[in-house]
């Protein structure tokens, strides 16, 4: 019995390792290896030649177009990062709160609305999302209703960084010389996400949110409702029982979301694409639409799967440190 | 207070409906009167041109065949090749066992986009490129799902497959015709899964099929729709969105029937943690 079980467990799960190995695990040692040379993509891959460190050099280290067009998408992918992990978050939580209420008419209804966006095309969302924030579009139409005078921002053509344009608000034109890493300058580093790419966060938000929310939903269906009861008795009012009870509950839920939306983050891609195609101005550039523009439009093969190997670091030392920042306290 | 959460509750459907709402409507309206009325969510012309553009002038038809082509065969060969597996994983006694799920739980932790190039190297290398093979296989089989089919199997009693095997069921015919049966719900969040996930792949066409436009599925030829002018930043909104409106359709029914078990493919990230 033991005999065949050796035998057919290995079987059943062969075509699936097959697979796996064939296009996952042999493509990624085939880019490591890819990494180290330089090819075009168009001549076979046995044309290429080695060139040691240099496309990891040229990125990180060597002064020059390629190294600021990395550093840009760094940047932009770190505010965008920054934004939209902590606003899906809170949102999710917020929602999944309200439509967890006891006694609540329509809660399948809102559930579905809520969730449906995560569902859909990414495309077919981007194409929705352009049409929004078109300049005669209906966020334009909505904020010049609600502010004085009539809006119309181009949102997808305006490079202007958020934090930019507040400084510019207090007078502040410029930052000082210098403080140059990665080839731009820290007034460049400190942009904060440009108009368009802040419409991209706002799209990726809208989509994300719902996914989390339900996994918010199933967290809370399992905090023992005793709990909170209790803490009632204690005489906690609503606020004290979400902060001592629910939100210590909702702790591993919690991490999950958090990683999740780090993860996902740091891949944005098709709406970049669909979207903005990285412009304007470079202002939405990211390391995956990079990994996309240098592989297949600039025919470096070889740099662009250094950035992929870039980019796996960076997601891995970003997961690494929220696991720290959260990790349990006694 | 209760007066506060439906109000937020009713905001927040706003937002996340009436796009959908008005990307819809405005399908049905001329160019002008989109320029001219972008929040009505009627038309005060309406028009069939956006339609007859994407149905007639455009290959949507054939970019609608191939998705259907695409995600079935890729979503029937998952479901086999991932329960298989994970029953396999979950149940048989094997050397290498825990190897091999290890080897799985591995691979759960790299993110797609890093596989973008390494994908493009090994279709290539095997002349899948410009394929139906190239946009399937490497969709067939994936870890995720394999993990949430080992965890299903895992938590299945053992009495009817000793029942099975004492009536002379080999091991193939016991995982196919007595366990497979039980496992239907977990089979069913996984093609719920492999559906949503195929149908809306849009980097492994935009990679492997960019070059064969009769080979092009619904996100990709979606991409190239209604775009004019230098570097496309005319767009022909109500093309554009009759494109999307056919590409969220029918998703949008089967998640409507199915919602439960959608509802259950996304909370199983919240169990496997």
């Amino acid at each position: 019995m033991r005999r065949g079980q050796n035998l057919a467990g290995w079987l059943f799960t062969a075509p699936a390792i097959l697979g796996l190995g064939v296009f996952l695990l042999a493509p990624i040692i085939l880019a490591l290896w890819v990494s180290f040379r330089d090819w075009s993509a168009l001549a076979p891959l046995g044309t290429s030649t080695p060139v040691g460190v240099k496309n990891y050099h040229d990125l990180l280290v060597r002064s020059g177009i390629v190294q600021t067009d990395f550093a840009r998408s760094l940047r932009n992918n770190l505010y965008y990062v920054l934004g939209v992990v902590p606003a899906q978050t809170a949102l999710a939580l917020l929602l999944a709160v309200i439509v967890n209420a006891k006694l609540l008419r329509g809660k399948t209804f809102f559930r579905t609305a809520f969730y449906f966006p995560s569902v859909t095309s990414s495309i077919a969302v981007a194409f929705i999302f352009i049409f929004l924030f078109s300049p005669n579009g209906v966020i334009n139409a909505v904020l010049s209703a609600l502010l004085p005078g009539t809006v119309d921002t181009v949102w997808l053509n305006e490079a202007d960084g958020v934090l930019h344009i507040i400084a510019g608000w207090l007078g502040i034109e410029s930052g000082p010389s210098g403080g140059n890493i990665m080839g731009l300058s820290a007034w460049d580093w400190l942009s904060g996400p440009s108009i368009a790419l802040t419409a991209v966060m706002i799209l990726a938000v809208w989509t994300t949110t719902g996914t989390f929310m339900l996994m918010f939903l199933a967290g809370l269906q399992n905090i023992p409702e005793e709990l909170d009861e209790a803490a009632l008795i204690d005489g906690a009012n609503a606020r004290q029982r979400f902060f001592r009870v629910t939100l210590p509950m909702l702790r591993p839920t919690l991490v999950l979301v958090i990683t999740l939306g780090l993860i996902g983050t740091w891949q944005v891609f098709d709406q970049i694409y669909a979207m903005t195609s990285g412009g304007p101005q470079k202002t939405t550039l990211t390391p995956s639409y990079l990994i996309y523009r240098e592989g297949f439009e600039n025919s470096a093969m070889g740099r662009a799967a250094a950035i992929a190997f870039i980019l796996f670091v960076v997601i891995l030392i970003f997961t690494a440190l929220q696991r720290l920042v959260l990790r349990e306290r006694d | 207070m209760k007066a506060i959460r439906y109000l937020l509750l009713t905001t927040f459907s706003l937002i996340f409906v009436y796009p959908f709402v008005l990307a819809l409507t405005t399908t049905f309206k001329s160019r002008a009167d989109v320029a001219a009325h972008p929040v009505l969510p009627w038309p005060l012309d309406p028009s069939s041109r956006a339609w007859e553009n994407v149905l007639v002038h455009s290959d949507f038809p054939l970019w609608t065949i191939n998705s259907i082509l695409v995600t079935v065969v890729a979503t029937l060969l998952r479901l086999f090749l991932d329960s298989l597996a994970g029953y396999s994983l979950a149940r048989l006694n094997w050397r290498g066992r825990s190897l091999v799920f290890g080897f799985v739980l591995a691979v759960i932790a790299v993110p797609p986009i890093v596989l973008t190039i390494p994908r493009f190297l090994v279709l290539k290398e095997l002349g899948l490129l410009n394929s139906y093979a190239g946009l399937i296989l490497p969709l067939a089989v994936d870890a995720v799902g394999i993990f949430i089919m080992k965890q299903f199997f895992d938590g299945l009693p053992r009495e009817l497959e000793e029942a099975a095997r004492i009536d002379g069921a080999n091991l193939f015919q016991t995982f196919w015709r007595v366990m497979l049966p039980i496992a239907r719900p977990g089979v069913i969040t996984l093609a719920i899964l492999s559906f949503q996930g195929t149908w809306n792949e849009f980097l492994l066409p935009l990679i492997v099929v960019r070059a064969s436009p009769s080979h092009w599925t619904l996100p990709f030829g979606l991409s190239t729709l209604g775009r004019g002018g230098a570097g496309g930043q005319t767009f022909d909104y109500p093309v554009m969105l009759a494109g999307s409106m056919l590409t969220i359709i029918p998703l949008a029914i089967v998640f409507i029937v199915l919602q439960r078990f959608f509802v259950r493919g996304a909370t199983t990230g919240a169990i496997k943690s």
